[in-house]
């Protein structure tokens, strides 16, 4: 099961961030500090699962953006890193060459 | 009040902030206008103030006071009015709030509503946030709207559906006339979440499973077949732009469809069967070029893993693994090893055909990796390869993180211990762990590593200069210093002596080794156990070498006056042992015996917490090696019996007061050890004046009364009785008297009968008698135990009447006993 969906810049700024399960609003600044400097910490030639408390992360960096997904045991790693890509090029579709003002300016859209 | 800005001027200012305190000071003022902008009730401009609100929320801000504006527009007629406030609600609003539950009228309307997207947004709503009460309110129309024909909506429904059963799993039932229909769709969303929805009925319940499992009369209303139909179209099928995804079609639909088959097929024959070829025909098809196929490709081999599939199916799903062990990309040798670690209980065989990829696989730099492998190393560990497989463990070991380590030396142990080719090998292991990861291991491992080493008789010389080696250059380590200080303890005359077959013996004189331990018990860095095995062993080697006995003497007194308690205390009773026990002191510090082997099945068994904590007990307390052997302490009687106790009882009984006569040696022998093994020694060494004292003057035990004279109360005939008095401390008007009764003459007195009578103020009570047979020549006693109740004190008088037969003559006496000292019933 998805647990969270975030898009995260280099610096650390979340520019997009939707959670399936209910966290504190304290605990998501901490959540997403946390994980994005994990991302950050790996090099390319580095898997993109990393193991997290008691869920996986699955990473993926588009130029300056990670998009992290935060998953359960019982869901299928690689399918999700296969969602993360087409959930980008859809946005790169709707959007015709997303860039992360992009993100940042239409956020309701991106949810819906 | 001007117009307030528009989301994105808000977004821009914001990104103009340098600092973080600017940012919030940015949206504290933009908070001030929304709140106020609220409260005038403005219709026109609520929907920009939600959506700005919702932004800030999403930057971590609080934004509650938003809740209530997103339920009025939720109730407003403009669609895009609607849309954000549905939004604002899945963000803002939880089960938590109370405010939720006004939502419940509203979603129920635009579930009816003519236009397909309201409905669509109030579905999404309800299956993103809705409560338990909101979803028995209206499952119903969730249910309805499952059956529609659109399919944009039946798919949200049947999402909106899982959500309900989530949350209210007794509804389940509801939805299953409705399931029927769903896989007919030729919609690959409606396909998609119906098989979400399957999926999560099938978990959910075990009825639901085996519901869908069985055989029905149609064929075509069979699941697993229509499953097994689509995935072979989705195979099948050309190129459909509709689903491609770099070459396949549709895979997230072919990975739930895997996924439901999976559950379908577990434990279930049948069903297994008629998947086989279909999965089969997605192994071999699929292309693997892409991250695509491999993500298809890894589920069917997760499903072939779990279902009763044949065997050949399982050979060609370990293949594939070992393929993604090969493959470059890090994310599928990741994914590869996992399932590996997965399947190596069921298949054992096959996986260790790709035994060198996974070993390999320990030096890679990621982290998750190695950990992987790691594990799946230990798991593939056995009597053939257990010796290639450590040396790259140990290779391992040494450069790995930290966070490793510990886990890494337990399972080394663990295999060492089982797979062990030698003992020599096995000692060789532990010794490279210790000193490579010395400070991670666990603490169990000193005992076990002691006690293996005295196993290992013929190995000792080797281990006890191997271990003085290696803590010359460094002895921080504490586990490493702990073992290594015990074996020098004990077999210091072995390194002294120089003799080793196994390796080249080293030239090491006895003052050298105590400098050594002089030096790990000066450190800072010892640990106060690790003092105290120090200090133990240097008392252990004046037995065992011969000219430095005043060096040791002179180390031990130094203490007595440590500020460590427990060094201290060692080093006062040591000190003792060389003045007045200097005799007993060879014997007390002579080589322990072989101690026997411990299961390692955890420390609840108390035969081997005994064992486990002998050693460390003898570590606290100087080793009285006769008095303890470390075996089961079970057996303490034999411990009595053995021959070691001598040098210490004999000393005992000597000063003790013949009071008793011989069984009162026994019993007092025996419930001194029982009583408590550890600190009985320890008093007899340390304060031996108090025990020895004790014996004469104070009642050890209760029941036992040192110094009653005993008496002869009638001797007659050649027949002698003898009485013995116990008085008990807990009942002082109760005297035990036990009768003796002996044979001089040649003939065997039989049917032996005695009776006795006291005066009225007390009460006898007479137990039952040994025997009735008195063996002539005073070969033997009969025993018998009188109880007598004396709760005025007075003096005791007894009559006593004597039955038997002797030389073929039947007998009969009766006398007065009237001789009883007087401590037996004052």
């Amino acid at each position: 099961m998805i647990k969270f969906f975030l898009m995260v810049n280099k610096q650390g700024q979340t520019r997009l961030s939707r959670y399936y399960e209910h966290v504190e609003i304290n605990k998501r600044t901490m959540l997403e500090a946390e994980v994005i400097k994990k991302c950050l910490s790996r090099s390319k030639d580095q898997c993109s699962f990393i193991e997290y408390k008691d869920f996986k992360l699955v990473y993926r960096q588009y130029a300056a953006l990670f998009v992290v997904v935060g998953i359960n045991e019982t869901e299928n790693e690689m399918a999700v890193y296969e969602l993360i890509h087409n959930f980008v090029e859809v946005l790169d579709k709707y959007f015709s060459r997303v860039s992360e003002l992009d993100v940042s300016f239409s956020v309701s859209e991106f949810h819906l | 009040m001007p117009a307030p800005i528009r989301l994105r001027e808000l977004i821009r200012t914001i990104r103009t902030a340098r600092t973080q305190a600017e940012e919030r000071e940015m949206i504290q003022k933009e908070c001030a206008a929304i709140r106020s902008s609220f409260r005038e009730e403005d219709n026109t401009y609520r929907c920009r103030n939600v959506a700005k609100l919702l932004y800030m929320h999403m930057l971590g801000y609080p934004a509650h006071f938003g809740q209530l504006e997103c339920l009025k527009l939720i109730a407003s007629q403009k669609f895009t009015d609607k849309r954000i406030g549905y939004l604002g609600a899945m963000l803002l609003l939880d089960e938590r709030q109370d405010v939720h539950l006004l939502m419940t009228n509203c979603i129920k309307n635009d579930l009816n509503h003519s236009t397909q997207y309201v409905q669509g947004l109030a579905l999404c709503t309800l299956g993103c946030m809705g409560s338990s009460e909101m979803c028995r309110d209206l499952a119903g129309e969730v249910e309805k709207l499952l059956k529609t024909s659109n399919s944009y909506l039946r798919k949200k429904a049947a999402l909106c559906a899982v959500h309900v059963i989530r949350k209210v799993p007794e509804l389940m039932e509801m939805f299953l006339p409705a399931t029927k229909n769903l896989l007919n769709e030729k919609n690959h969303g409606v396909l998609h979440t119906s098989v979400v929805l399957l999926t999560e009925m099938c978990e959910r319940s075990p009825d639901m499973l085996a519901h869908f499992r069985k055989v029905r009369q149609l064929s075509s209303s069979q699941l697993v077949p229509q499953l097994v139909r689509i995935l072979k179209n989705l195979i099948m099928s050309g190129y459909s732009p509709e689903h491609d995804v770099s070459g396949i079609s549709d895979p997230f639909l072919q990975v739930r469809i895997l996924r439901l088959l999976r559950i379908l097929g577990r434990n279930d024959d049948d069903s297994s069967e008629a998947m086989n070829d279909i999965l089969a025909q997605v192994a071999t098809n699929t292309e693997t070029s892409k991250n695509v196929g491999n993500a298809i490709l890894y589920e069917t081999v997760l499903t072939i893993m779990d279902i009763k599939s044949e065997s050949g199916l399982r050979v060609l799903a370990i293949n594939i693994l070992g393929r993604f062990l090969l493959n470059n990309d890090k994310n599928i040798r990741y994914v590869a090893l996992t399932s590996l670690l997965k399947t190596v209980q069921t298949d054992h065989n096959a996986v260790q055909r790709h035994r060198s990829t996974i070993v390999d696989c320990l030096k890679d730099l990621d982290v998750s990796i190695k950990r992987r492998a790691m594990e799946l190393s230990f798991a593939l560990v056995n009597g053939n390869n257990v010796r290639g497989m450590m040396k790259e463990l140990l290779y391992f070991l040494d450069s790995c993180e930290p966070e490793f380590k510990a886990d890494c030396a337990s399972g080394i142990f663990l295999a060492a211990e089982k797979y062990a080719p030698s003992k020599r090998w096995h000692i060789d292991t532990i010794m490279r762990v210790l000193t490579t990861a010395g400070s991670y291991v666990r603490d169990d491992a000193v005992p076990n590593l002691i006690q293996l080493i005295t196993n290992s008789v013929e190995m000792h010389a080797y281990t006890v200069q191997r271990l003085y080696k290696a803590i010359l250059g460094d002895y921080s380590q504490q586990p490493l210093v702990q073992v290594a200080s015990w074996c020098i303890g004990e077999y210091g005359d072995l390194l002294v002596s120089g003799q080793c077959e196994e390796e080249e013996p080293i030239q090491v004189t006895e003052d050298e080794v105590l400098d050594i331990l002089e030096s790990v018990l000066i450190s800072n860095m010892s640990a106060s156990v690790t003092r105290g095995y120090a200090l133990t062993a240097i008392m252990k080697l004046s037995t065992r070498f011969t000219c430095t006995v005043n060096r040791i003497k002179k180390v031990v007194s130094i203490y007595g006056s440590s500020i460590d308690v427990e060094l201290q205390q060692r080093a006062v009773e040591y000190n003792a042992l060389f003045k007045k026990y200097d005799h007993m002191r060879p014997a007390l510090l002579e080589r322990m015996p072989v101690m026997e082997k411990i299961t390692t099945n955890g420390p609840t068994e108390i035969v081997q917490t005994n064992g486990e904590t002998e050693p460390a007990v003898l570590e606290t307390k100087p080793p009285p090696s006769g008095l303890q052997p470390a075996s089961q302490a079970n057996d303490l009687l034999d411990l009595l019996g053995g021959s070691d106790i001598t040098p210490v009882i004999p000393t005992a009984p000597t000063s003790k007061p013949s009071s008793a006569g011989g069984e009162l040696l026994d019993l007092l022998g025996d419930l001194n050890l029982t009583g408590s093994p550890v600190s009985a020694p320890a008093p007899q060494i340390a304060q031996p004046p108090f025990l020895l004292d004790g014996l004469s003057s104070q009642p050890l035990f209760n029941d036992i009364a040192a110094g009653i004279p005993s008496i002869t109360a009638y001797n007659k005939n050649g027949l002698k009785i003898d009485f013995t008095f116990e008085r008990s401390n807990t009942n002082p008007s109760v005297t035990v008297i036990t009768i003796q009764a002996s044979n001089s003459t040649e003939l065997d007195m039989t049917d032996f009968v005695f009776q006795a009578a006291v005066p009225k103020t007390f009460q006898l009570q007479l137990l039952s008698p040994s025997s009735s047979v008195i063996p002539a020549f005073n070969s033997g006693t009969i025993t018998q135990v009188i109880k007598v109740l004396n709760p005025q004190k007075q003096q005791l008088r007894m009559r006593i009447k004597l039955t038997y037969n002797h030389k073929g003559s039947a007998m009969q006496d009766l006398a007065e006993v009237n001789n009883f000292p007087p401590q037996s019933w004052q």
